[in-house]
């Protein structure tokens, strides 16, 4: 099971906080391409460009392997500070 | 993890310079160097009058991502103490949103230090600004000025 966050404008566009999904998934990069498969918004809000992705809690590529029990969140690129 | 001589918090609360100020430098005679650097709500972006902002954080990542920039730097250069402050929540026009606190023996590591720690901390800590205008609420755009300075180290 992996769990999935969304943060800030994406949370509000794709009116969603949380997922569990069951996977397997390989990769980030499976992950996203399932969540894009849902059409839109998903498609257009997750693309890699737009929605950067942390693996529990650190900013990673989506070549990042994924295992069960994995926190992975997806938010646009930040602006703190 | 960060060093002992490492204060981070992220907080709702405001913060008192004067008293981050005196914490750096109290009982540290071998540091001669501190600089520090506030971040405040101003009253336009691009050409919007702003009203108030609200910051969105991912909780369970920031104080981590926070800790790593510090870490980071201290690799870089000789620093004695650091203080990093984030506030998250709803915040007026002029109130403080940032704090950067650096000490160090001399003021080139200070320098580059605090300026490293922000420029890093706005292009990786999971913060999100949303803007309250006259025209209504939006959430800031990442810009790719603060993407070179961060590239610059």
């Amino acid at each position: 099971m992996i769990r999935v966050l969304f943060f800030a404008q994406l949370r509000e566009v794709l009116h969603c906080h949380e997922l569990s999904l069951a996977g397997p998934f390989n990769d980030v990069a499976a992950l996203r391409n399932e969540l894009m498969s849902r059409g839109e918004p998903w498609q257009e809000f997750l693309q890699p460009g737009k929605a950067l992705v942390a693996v529990n809690q650190t900013l990673e590529e989506d070549s990042r392997e994924l295992k069960s029990g994995d926190e992975v969140a997806f938010f646009p690129p930040v602006t703190g500070g | 993890m960060a060093g002992r001589q490492d204060y981070i918090s992220v907080q709702e609360l405001d913060f008192d310079q004067q008293a981050e100020y005196q914490a750096l430098i109290r009982d540290n005679p071998g540091d001669g160097a501190v600089v520090t650097f506030t971040g405040l709500v101003r009253n336009q972006n691009q050409g919007k009058r702003i009203l108030s902002l609200t910051l969105e954080h991912y909780p369970a990542m920031t104080k981590k991502s926070l800790e790593q920039i510090v870490q980071q730097a201290r690799s870089r250069w000789p620093l004695g103490r650091v203080r990093l402050i984030h506030r998250i929540g709803r915040l007026e026009l002029g109130q403080q949103i940032v704090f950067v606190g650096v000490s160090s023996t001399h003021r080139q590591a200070a320098f580059e230090a605090c300026e490293y720690i922000m420029d890093y901390l706005k292009t990786r800590a999971p913060f999100w600004k949303k803007e309250q205008t006259e025209e209504g609420d939006h959430w800031v755009e990442a810009r790719d000025s603060d993407h070179h300075q961060a590239g610059r180290w």
